[in-house]
């Protein structure tokens, strides 16, 4: 039951401005031993914190993890003694009072079909909570693969949307979350599946829709530095995943300029050896213009040391290149400047589709204008944005999925990352309506 | 003179320019624009000169997202010298709301401060803005048009992406002055580069960028 309620709260953080107080926090702690197991059980007796997971300290056993809250004067304490105890902890959600507020809200029978859980930003470790609930608890629709594991060692998932009616059916991949500061991608991936779970029935084109595709959803490619963007409010504006390739002291290569598709474009030699490093001077940005892909590792838009470095990269590549014959439709999300993109960005030339993919895209933009008088500009994505190899729209293009895109959200750039999540909602239904009107052009072209 | 997809790469960067620029020539603590359109865009290649951007665009205002202006604008990139900052000519159709009011109360408000003015992260990471923060980014956003205008090439794109930290700097006249560093986004290069800047203002008098600074990136560790 206490696992149960933790479910139901929303993730709403407040951050810190100089003039707010500190926050009751709750904080996640693993044992990894019996001995750290029962060091915890009576630390926990023994202290002012109120017990989540699981719902009896008796019932802490080693590898598996402990919530639990602790209110803003004891949490110094409370984390001292963790660490003099060597049991890994760290801060699972921070300004608690604002979501118990919130809390009794909510339909507690069933609370992830709170509409409300999709209108807010979520932690990593949420994320992964709420795949483990809603897999569980829809069996009958969602399946989680695991496909490989990133720089960090996080598992990465694709959730499988499937009416399972025998046959393998064509598929549609969407992914969310390339690129870790984005955050209003992964909102979208969640809602997604939000939508189709609790209101298919309502909305007739998922429903036929769902007759004819499984989905293959993954709400988050880039975990390592989503969880990153989390960590603190200094690492928000992250972009990349939070590998280390050299003794630079940069870290992190562009997922989205790692994929096998004219991989880094062409570099003279001498560009790779003389590595900049950070604490160069600002006049960097001036040399950086006009290049949509770098082979120095301390540009946002490093390529990698060579295609498919990146874990997760691999992973998703050697997945869609198994599923190949059965995924109809490429379409991943990002953020922000409300564009529909297209191949290609790695040439400025058109690929032999132009005119079917650009006629879907503009399609695709007036549903959106319709659904919420957004404007979302379609076009090809060297010409519209700028040169950019090694994308994962281009990649699955050339692999033979025809039907590839790239959506970025809102906003234009009054809040850019990020996006208040007032927005969430009509973003995603936007951005819904517009994988609607791609699914059912491949529906018709099958 | 050649017509441009007004969608385009370099239309639409050349627009965000001049957005930025019309940000700093009208913005103040209750207004500040954004781009919503580029309805057509032409570029003139000057011999020796540069090149040019015919422009028309559209703007909303990033508070009240149903006002919008129409705009046209010259934008001029000199060539071969990133050193100088593009020439902008720029008409505004119709007139701009009045705000004198807001101005004032805000100006009251901050010089009634018994300690002076001190934030960070704004928006903060979930696009929060407390509402008495508001002016201070308007401001952040009109000052940043002008670092924008004064470091923009053909081949860039920013966008005031947080402030990171603004701290008010008491003075005996009658401005008002901030310290901001904030954080600019590059669009082409995806990079995030923390600039500080020193603005004053005033309700009759507009606003000033008196220095500016693009600041490493270790300085935000
Ligand atoms: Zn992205």
């Amino acid at each position: 039951m206490m696992y149960l309620l933790f479910f139901t709260l929303f993730i709403w953080i407040q951050e810190k401005h100089a003039f707010i107080l500190p926050r009751d926090e709750v904080l996640w702690a693993l044992p990894k031993t019996d001995k750290q197991a029962e060091d915890l059980q009576s630390f926990l007796n023994t202290t002012e914190v109120i017990l989540w997971q699981p719902v009896v300290v008796e019932n802490i056993q080693k590898d598996q993890e402990v919530h639990f809250y602790v209110s803003a004067s004891n949490t110094n304490r409370i984390k001292a003694g963790l660490r003099q105890l060597t049991i890994s902890h760290k801060v699972l959600m921070r300004d608690v009072q604002g979501l118990i507020e919130k809390q009794t809200l909510n339909d507690t029978a069933n609370p992830r079909s709170s509409s409300s859980y999709y209108e807010n930003y979520h932690s990593m470790t949420e994320i992964y909570h709420w795949m483990e609930e809603i897999v569980r608890v829809h069996s009958d629709l969602l399946e989680k693969i695991y496909i490989g594991s990133s720089y960090e060692k996080r598992p990465l998932y694709v959730l499988k949307l499937s009416k399972r009616q025998g046959n393998p059916k064509s598929a549609i991949w969407i992914d969310c979350g390339i690129h870790a500061r984005e955050w209003i991608s992964p909102a979208f991936c969640l809602w997604f599946i939000g939508h189709a779970i609790h209101l298919r029935e309502r909305d007739q084109i998922m429903t036929t829709l769902l007759e004819h595709f499984d989905f293959y959803v993954m709400p988050v490619m880039n975990v390592d530095g989503y969880e990153y963007t989390w960590s603190k409010p200094s690492n928000r504006l992250w972009r990349k995943s939070r590998s280390s390739h050299s003794n630079s002291g940069c870290i992190g290569t562009d997922m989205n300029r790692n994929f096998d598709a004219h991989w880094c474009g062409h570099f003279p030699l001498s560009f790779h050896l003389s590595p900049v490093r950070r604490d160069q001077p600002c006049s960097r940005c001036k040399h950086l213009s006009g290049r949509g892909a770098s082979p120095n590792e301390c540009y946002e838009t490093y390529c990698g040391p060579y295609p498919e470095s990146e874990p997760e990269v691999k992973a998703v590549a050697r997945f869609i290149r198994d599923h190949k014959d059965i995924i109809k439709a490429y379409i991943t999300m990002h953020s922000y400047s409300q564009l529909v993109l297209f191949p290609y960005s790695y040439t400025t030339d058109k690929s032999k589709d132009h005119d079917e993919l650009e006629s879907l895209a503009k399609k695709a933009a007036n549903a959106i204008r319709r659904t919420t008088k957004k404007i979302y500009t379609p076009g090809p994505g060297a010409r519209t944005i700028y040169l950019a190899p090694g994308g994962s729209d281009d990649w699955a293009y050339d692999l033979g999925i025809k039907y590839s895109f790239t959506i970025e959200l809102r906003d234009t750039g009054t809040y850019g990352f990020l996006l208040p999540s007032a927005q969430i909602r009509p973003t995603c239904i936007e951005a819904l309506s517009a994988v609607r009107e791609i699914a059912r052009h491949v529906l018709q072209n099958l | 003179m050649a017509e441009l997809p007004p969608t385009h790469g370099p239309a639409s960067r050349a627009a965000a320019l001049a957005t930025a620029y019309i940000s700093h020539r009208h913005g103040s603590p209750g207004h500040g624009w954004v781009l919503r359109d580029v309805r057509r865009a032409r570029r003139e290649d000057i011999d020796g000169i540069g090149h040019k951007y015919h422009l028309e665009f559209v703007l909303e205002d990033i508070f009240e997202k149903d006002s919008t202006v129409n705009c046209t604008a010259e934008v001029l990139y000199h060539l071969g010298n990133e050193k100088s900052a593009p020439d902008v000519q720029f008409t505004i159709e119709g007139e701009l709301e009045n705000t004198d009011e807001a101005h004032n109360a805000f100006y009251n408000r901050i010089q009634s401060l018994k300690k002076e003015l001190e934030a960070e992260n704004i928006p903060d990471s979930y696009g929060n803005v407390p509402p008495e923060m508001q002016p201070i980014r308007a401001l952040a956003w009109a000052a940043s048009g002008y670092v924008i205008w004064q470091n923009s090439t053909e081949n860039t794109k920013y966008q005031l992406a947080q402030i990171k930290h603004v701290k008010q700097v008491k003075r005996t006249d009658e401005y008002l002055e901030f310290d901001y560093v904030i954080l600019l986004h590059e669009n082409v290069s995806q990079e995030i580069i923390p600039w500080q800047m020193t603005v004053l203002w005033h309700p009759q008098h507009g606003i000033e960028v008196t220095q500016n600074s693009c600041q490493p990136k270790h300085a935000l560790d």
